[in-house]
């Protein structure tokens, strides 16, 4: 066993245990009993994908990755959990259904990319590593300009709408509620 | 041997496919709305990744990872919009189980 890592070099130990990460969590998000569990398990997928693009020399890429996902949109979603299950029955909205259908389509679809993957010849190019922060500012704001002030444009329609969603939510719940049971009867 | 210690391209396509297919069982098992949030999370984790093994190995420029910049913002505005509907649905009917909120087709 020693003697397998000493002849790993170092950087296929850091993949390796970056993708044991990245598969062990994602197997707990798809399968974990427990709702909160998922969220906290999305967390080390999301780190381990980080680490990956760090691995790959995008630096820049990674710590976005860390920041915007890690930072930003799990402690979102944690928000959503936490907001929307009552504690006492956060098992029972979490039953994982389908899984004797769901499982063998994953795994038909996981084979067939595998198969794909290794399967073609990719016309692959010697990797240069190199700070990466100046040419995606570069790549931004003159390729991309356009696509980057869309991009700017959705940010703020999405933050505005969530906003109005949420909000009138909250004022109209007790009113669509009344109106809800109605036409249930 | 050395072909499987030589960390290449292949291994990040290996990767991701097994992450893409984990998060499309989770969508398509999950009846918690936020779990399905949580299973397109990380489809676009292997997209997003794919794109950036794609740019480094084969071309060598920095194209893929504006493309993954481009998806991590996506996914932000994505994130708190479904949020948004999500605590929307669970004021109106009081869950969040996706068979639950079947109003329209019944």
């Amino acid at each position: 066993m020693i003697s397998l890592l000493a002849a790993l070099p170092p950087g296929a130990i850091f993949f390796y245990f970056l993708a044991t990460v990245v598969v062990l969590s994602a197997v707990g998000v798809a399968i974990a009993p427990n709702i909160l569990y998922s969220a906290f398990a999305l967390l080390g997928t999301l780190a381990g994908v980080a680490g990956l693009y760090l691995y790959m020399g995008a630096d820049f890429l990674g710590i976005a990755q860390l920041l915007i996902y890690v930072g930003g949109i799990l402690v979102l979603i944690l928000f959503a959990v936490l907001l929307t299950n009552r504690i006492g029955e956060m098992n029972i909205t979490n039953l994982s259904a389908g899984l004797i259908v769901g499982a063998p389509a994953a795994v038909a679809v996981i084979a067939l990319l595998i198969k794909m993957a290794l399967g073609t010849a990719w016309p692959v190019t010697e990797v240069v590593v190199a700070p990466t922060t100046q040419r995606l500012g570069d790549a931004f704001l003159r390729e991309y300009l356009m696509p980057f002030e869309i991009a700017s444009l959705v940010l703020l329609m999405a933050l505005v709408g969530a906003m109005v969603i949420a909000r009138r939510a909250a004022k109209e719940g007790n009113k669509k509620r009344v109106v809800a049971t109605e036409i249930g009867k | 041997m050395s072909g499987f210690l030589q960390i290449g391209l292949t291994h990040f396509l290996v990767l991701s496919a097994i992450l893409f297919g984990l998060g499309l069982l989770t969508v398509a098992t999950r009846r918690n709305a936020v779990a399905i949030l949580m299973g397109v999370e990380l489809i676009l984790n292997a997209a997003a990744l794919n794109f950036v093994a794609f740019s480094t190995y084969v071309q060598g420029l920095v194209t893929g990872q504006v493309f993954a910049l481009f998806i991590i913002v996506l996914a932000a505005a994505e994130a708190a919009i479904a949020l948004a509907i999500v605590l929307s649905i669970f004021r109106h009917f009081h869950s969040i189980d996706a068979n639950d909120t079947s109003t329209l087709r019944d």
